[in-house]
């Protein structure tokens, strides 16, 4: 049984604001559901006794003092990005005409 | 739909999320400073744009003023908790997610009281958590300045990473027709809570304090809540008031005709009090949340979190109530000084040495009038309590007359210097010079010869014409009673 459908597929990319065509929503289905499966048996193997985990080491409480260390200069910022308008980071249109 | 008609009809739910941005000189994951105002993106290295291979580090500050507000909110502190991604699609965030608490925030289930029109009302806390503050977005191009329409965007990330503690509240029902009061009473003493933690310098008008409304309606008799909407940019303490009644009127006209209150983001606007319509809101599990993996958990200490709690400082309201038993005030009194932002003043001038009942007095009869017929805030007036405690004093040693007072006040607003320097200027002293309050009460009584007649067949009570005449002769600068008595003396009667 298939555990992603391709509604669901299609709705992730909507959020991610990813075009995909329909060859690749099914294309994407079949894969995520592979992962997803690979996924369900390392659930198998996790007992009761295992508690879930969600970091590979047992540490806590690791803080930085608040203390400022120097930043970038806005060249050096803005070095990277694709396009730049009055020492901003410039985007593409973020709200498409529908929203 | 008119307020009075809506609350016929329906009862408001309300819930208040609130962001507060702390006060710590470095930003939540990074060394960036946090100072509002800089050039663009001056504040912003690797770490909080995001650029590859680098690693967020948890600011210890930001993490001891969350539990510290937690604390202070009657909240439980977490004994273990971790940061969760907020997964979502806007450029404000230039890792594309937002770092934040989701199901583990590390403060949770507390309350604060706050007073309404003489009545205690108990807004419960549902979480206090710890976030990253956004960038901050220009919208270019389109005809609104808003993200519709827009041809493109320019970033400033000097915001983003900023931490961001978020305060939110359980569903607060009950409330009424007092829904807008209440939200902006939570609002004004939640403000006053960080104030006195020292944690932010809860700025509504830089955006330090923000709050959300959430207002929600149901028919009178159903115990079914409705649909809500969360309004955002409510900027102003006023405008929580005004954003919390114009949702209910408009929801309430929707419903009565018939239609359905859609769940979305409304925007306040502050020149008309009215809300538009934002985006829909997403669903939670459209944020995809999972555990932060670049940040280990955090797990408080209880004898450092018990530590914290008994450094907090002394609560607002039970200062309120300490200065109020002190005082010796009414609860009637001691909320119109609360509401007037007199609190602070007076507690100064009694510091300054004015007894607390004159200074009260002052604070709130001549300065609030004045405060008041020229739109300033009383704090902003230009006097100091130690002003208003000078002018007592000389009231009390007989130097000034209430009426003299009020003219020493004028002409330190008006800028001439201090109280003592009024008087002199002005010469506003009260005239104790027998000989020359003599002379005066001789023109007075000459020229009132009716009066002093009555007087002298046994009419006392019409001295009051003769010593209003030596004050208005004086130009208010005698005293009184010492010419009251040395009328009566003149006509040889008795007082």
């Amino acid at each position: 049984m298939s555990a992603i459908t391709r509604d669901e597929v299609a709705h992730l990319a909507r959020l991610s604001r990813l075009a995909l065509d329909e060859e690749e929503l099914d294309h994407f289905a079949a894969q995520l559901d592979q992962i997803v499966g690979a996924v369900a048996r390392v659930a198998e193997v996790a007992a009761g006794d295992i508690p879930p985990s969600s970091h590979a080491l047992p540490l806590t409480n690791v803080f930085r003092p608040d203390e400022i260390r120097p930043s970038l200069t806005p060249d050096q910022a803005l070095s990277g990005a694709p396009a730049v308008e009055e020492d901003r980071f410039r985007v593409p249109r973020i709200l498409g005409e529908e929203a | 739909m008119p307020y009075d008609e809506a609350l016929e009809r329906f009862e408001p739910v309300l819930g208040l999320e609130t962001h507060v941005e702390l006060g710590t000189e470095s930003k939540m994951f990074c060394g960036c400073p946090t100072t509002f105002g800089a050039p663009p993106n001056t504040h912003v290295c690797p770490v909080c744009l995001a650029l590859p291979g680098s690693l967020p580090v948890a600011n210890a500050k930001a993490i001891e003023s969350t539990i510290r507000i937690g604390l202070a909110l009657n909240c439980s502190i977490a004994e273990w908790c971790r940061f969760a991604r907020k997964n979502y699609f806007y450029p404000d965030m230039p890792k594309n997610y937002q770092i934040s608490q989701y199901d583990e925030p590390l403060c949770t289930d507390g309350y604060l009281d706050v007073q309404v029109e003489g009545k205690t009302v108990r807004v419960e806390i549902e979480r206090v958590h710890l976030e990253e503050d956004t960038g901050k977005s220009t919208h270019v191009g389109g005809a609104t300045g808003r993200i519709q329409g827009a041809d493109y965007s320019i970033v400033d990330y000097n915001r983003a990473g900023i931490p961001l503690v978020e305060i939110v509240t359980k569903p607060v029902e009950g409330t009424d027709r007092l829904a807008p009061e209440v939200a902006r009473a939570y609002v004004t003493e939640l403000r006053e809570v960080l104030r006195s933690l020292g944690v932010s310098d809860v700025r509504m008008e830089e955006g330090s304090l923000r709050c959300d409304v959430n207002v929600s309606l149901m028919p009178r008799g159903s115990s079914e809540w409705g649909t809500r909407t969360e309004t955002k940019n409510v900027n102003s303490l006023r405008s929580v008031e005004r954003a919390v009644r114009g949702e209910i009127e408009r929801q309430a006209a929707i419903l009565a005709d018939g239609g359905r209150i859609i769940q979305e983001t409304r925007h306040f606007h502050e020149d008309t009090g009215a809300t538009t319509s934002g985006r829909s809101k997403e669903e939670a599990q459209d944020y995809r949340y999972f555990p932060e993996p670049d940040l280990v958990p955090i797990a408080p200490d209880p004898a450092w979190v018990a530590q914290l709690k008994a450094e907090l400082p002394e609560l607002p309201s039970v200062r309120r109530a300490r200065l109020q038993a002190e005082w010796g005030v009414s609860d009637l009194d001691m909320a119109a000084m609360h509401n007037a932002g007199a609190i602070e003043l007076v507690e100064a001038t009694v510091e300054a040495g004015a007894p607390a009942a004159d200074a009260r007095k002052w604070w709130m009869g001549e300065l609030a009038r004045r405060a008041n017929e020229s739109g300033t805030a009383l704090a902003d007036l230009p006097i100091r309590p130690g002003d208003v405690a000078k002018v007592t004093e000389l009231v009390a040693s007989g130097a000034l007359n209430d009426k003299l007072a009020r003219q020493v006040l004028e002409g330190v607003l008006a800028g001439e210097g201090t109280p003592e320097d009024v008087v002199e200027k002005r010469g506003l002293r009260i005239v104790n010079d027998e000989g020359e309050l003599s002379a005066i009460i001789d023109q007075v009584l000459a020229s009132n010869a009716d009066a002093a007649d009555k007087v002298r067949s046994g009419k006392v009570a019409a001295v009051g014409a003769l010593v209003g005449g030596v004050m208005k002769a004086s130009r208010g600068k005698a005293d009184a009673g010492r010419a009251r008595e040395l009328i009566l003396e003149k006509l040889g009667v008795q007082g």
